[in-house]
């Protein structure tokens, strides 16, 4: 029997599509996807803060519309929604976790033994970065989440508290929200937290598009841009809050 | 360009067998004109050595003229060196300075090991392409050339596709160590054509397969790979594979499902 037939993987039974190498950035991909698309819509939520600063000229209570659009979260769906969404998110992360923790492992698995010289050409410092800004960004989730959502004592200062009821939604979301970013050190990790998140989906806006199959030449520059301005769009507007409330532009 | 002579220093990673541990060695490449090719450069070097009693370099190489892909040594850092587009045979030694210190090492990754010096073992290639870089419908003789309409954007894409030479610089270079560019080339130089239309789907999905049995790399869309292909094989070609291994995870069934059926 030659070598050749000795050697080939050809139990495709075995093969699992999910779990082959392809497979895992396909779900990376689909999931990367995911993100973005919520932390999008979590941005524009988050514009509502804005919003106080009209309520105020107009004689209303100010962060009337951010707690209102809060409220609505919380009771979607008789209050099951939230938790739905909650429980959609922790399956992306550890998907999206699993998938990138075990193609990296593999990767360095594949070349034992480096180069004494090694002269990168095209590699970006976003897509070198990847795996740095994701390690930054899971501890960031874990801090965001302790911080405003379960709103640890220990993450802020008595004269700024923040408060929230026992499922973990806070009561007036407009004053935690102000309260959070009073904390210079708050806001600091925020933005650095922000500038690892632009970084992570320039790169990942434009791979998933890849890995997803959606290159040609017709339209691969235009893939760029838009990585390009969603990327700058969610994480300037993202960062612009913790400046806003440190210069205050937005109070209660 | 007029010729030019040009003393160079080389660090060449040196190693006996497979097992031996390896090093870096210098040697001093003196008189080289810059019309020789870098192969040739090589040549000189170790006749030189065998003229001291001492063991001469091994590196792969055959055709000496870009076309066959058996060079390729990283040079300075990358794979085929300095010049786009160009094998390492094909790369002249105009492309270095008098004075110059070049390290030359091997392809670096599991699967291509090192047999000896700056020869690695490239057949996981082969195995890829024997798991289903192939049709298996039996052809016939040639038929008239318009018997089967392809457009002509077809035909020169899967020309572009099939250029890929099997060389390995895209591993050689991918800081994964990934195989996707090769594969993707061999994928798409069939997959664009109606003659690879039947298998299109097990195609992808046994070469895959075999990729993952080799232990390369997973891509991350670094696009290494294609700045040092000496064809220029494109990105592209990754996203199509990517497509068509998509649908085959939907559209896959395992075979000898049905009498007749795929
Ligand atoms: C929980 C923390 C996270 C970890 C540990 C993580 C890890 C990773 C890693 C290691 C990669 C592959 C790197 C590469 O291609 O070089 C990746 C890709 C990606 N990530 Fe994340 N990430 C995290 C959070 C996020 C978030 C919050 C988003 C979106 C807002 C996101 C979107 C993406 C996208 C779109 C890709 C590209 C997928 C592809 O290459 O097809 N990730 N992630
Ligand atoms: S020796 Fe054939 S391509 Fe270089």
């Amino acid at each position: 029997m030659p070598v050749l037939d000795m050697t080939l993987a050809r139990d495709t039974k075995k093969f699992c599509f999910l779990t082959s190498s392809v497979g895992r950035k396909l779900i990376m991909a689909i999931t990367g996807f995911a993100f973005i698309g919520f932390i999008t819509g979590h941005m524009i939520g988050n514009l509502t803060a804005y919003l106080s600063i009209v309520e105020r000229a107009t004689g209303k209570i100010p962060g009337t519309a951010m707690n209102e659009y809060a409220h609505f979260l919380k009771d979607v769906g008789h209050g099951y929604g939230i938790w739905g969404v909650r429980a959609g998110l922790l399956g992306l992360v550890l998907l999206h976790g699993w998938a990138a923790l075990t193609t990296t492992l593999d990767s360095w698995a594949a070349r034992p033994k480096g180069y004494r010289k090694y002269d990168r050409k095209s590699a970006t410092w976003a897509s070198r970065l990847m795996r740095c800004t994701a390690i930054f960004l899971a501890l960031f989730v874990i801090y965001h989440l302790l911080h405003l959502t379960v709103g640890l004592p220990y993450l802020h200062c008595a004269e700024n508290p923040i408060v929230v009821d026992a499922t973990g939604g806070s009561v007036d979301v407009f004053r935690n929200f102000v309260n959070g970013f009073k904390d210079p050190l708050a806001s600091g990790i925020y933005i650095v937290a922000n500038l690892c998140l632009g970084l992570h989906i320039w790169h990942g806006i434009w791979s998933f598009s890849q890995t997803l199959g959606l290159s040609h030449p017709r339209y691969d520059k235009l893939r760029r841009y838009v990585a390009t301005l969603w990327a700058m769009a969610i994480v300037g507007v993202n960062i612009s809050f913790p400046i806003a409330v440190q210069l205050n532009i937005l109070w209660y | 360009m007029s010729e030019q002579i040009l003393n160079l220093t080389l660090q060449v990673w040196r190693q006996k067998d497979a097992q031996d541990k390896g090093r870096f060695e210098t040697y001093q490449a003196n008189n080289i004109s810059t019309e020789m090719s870098f192969l040739e450069m090589l040549d000189v070097v170790n006749e030189d050595l065998i003229h001291k009693g001492l063991e001469p370099i091994t590196m792969d190489h055959d055709c000496r003229e870009g076309i066959c892909g058996t060079c390729g040594m990283v040079i300075n850092g990358r794979p085929h060196g300095p010049r786009e587009r160009t094998t390492t045979c094909q790369l002249h030694m105009r492309s270095f300075k008098d004075g110059d210190t070049i390290t030359i090492e091997p392809f670096r990754a599991r699967a291509f090991p090192v047999i000896k010096d700056l020869m690695v073992d490239r057949s996981a290639f082969e195995r890829i392409i024997a798991a289903g870089g192939y049709i298996s419908a039996p052809t016939g003789s040639a038929q008239d050339a318009n018997a089967l309409p392809i457009p002509k954007t077809c035909a020169d894409l899967a020309m572009d596709a099939a250029a890929c030479i099997g060389c390995g610089a895209c591993v050689a270079a991918c800081p994964n160590a990934s195989a996707m560019l090769f594969l993707s080339a061999k994928v798409s130089q069939l997959g664009l054509l109606p003659q690879g239309q039947p298998e299109r789907l097990t195609r992808v999905r046994d070469m895959i397969a075999q990729l993952d049995a080799e232990h390369f790399g997973t891509c991350t869309n670094f696009a290494e790979c294609e700045a040092v292909c000496p064809k220029s094989v494109k990105l592209e070609h990754i996203a199509r594979m990517n497509r068509d291994f998509f649908k085959s995870g939907i559209l896959h069934r395992p075979p000898h499902t049905s009498a007749g059926g795929v």
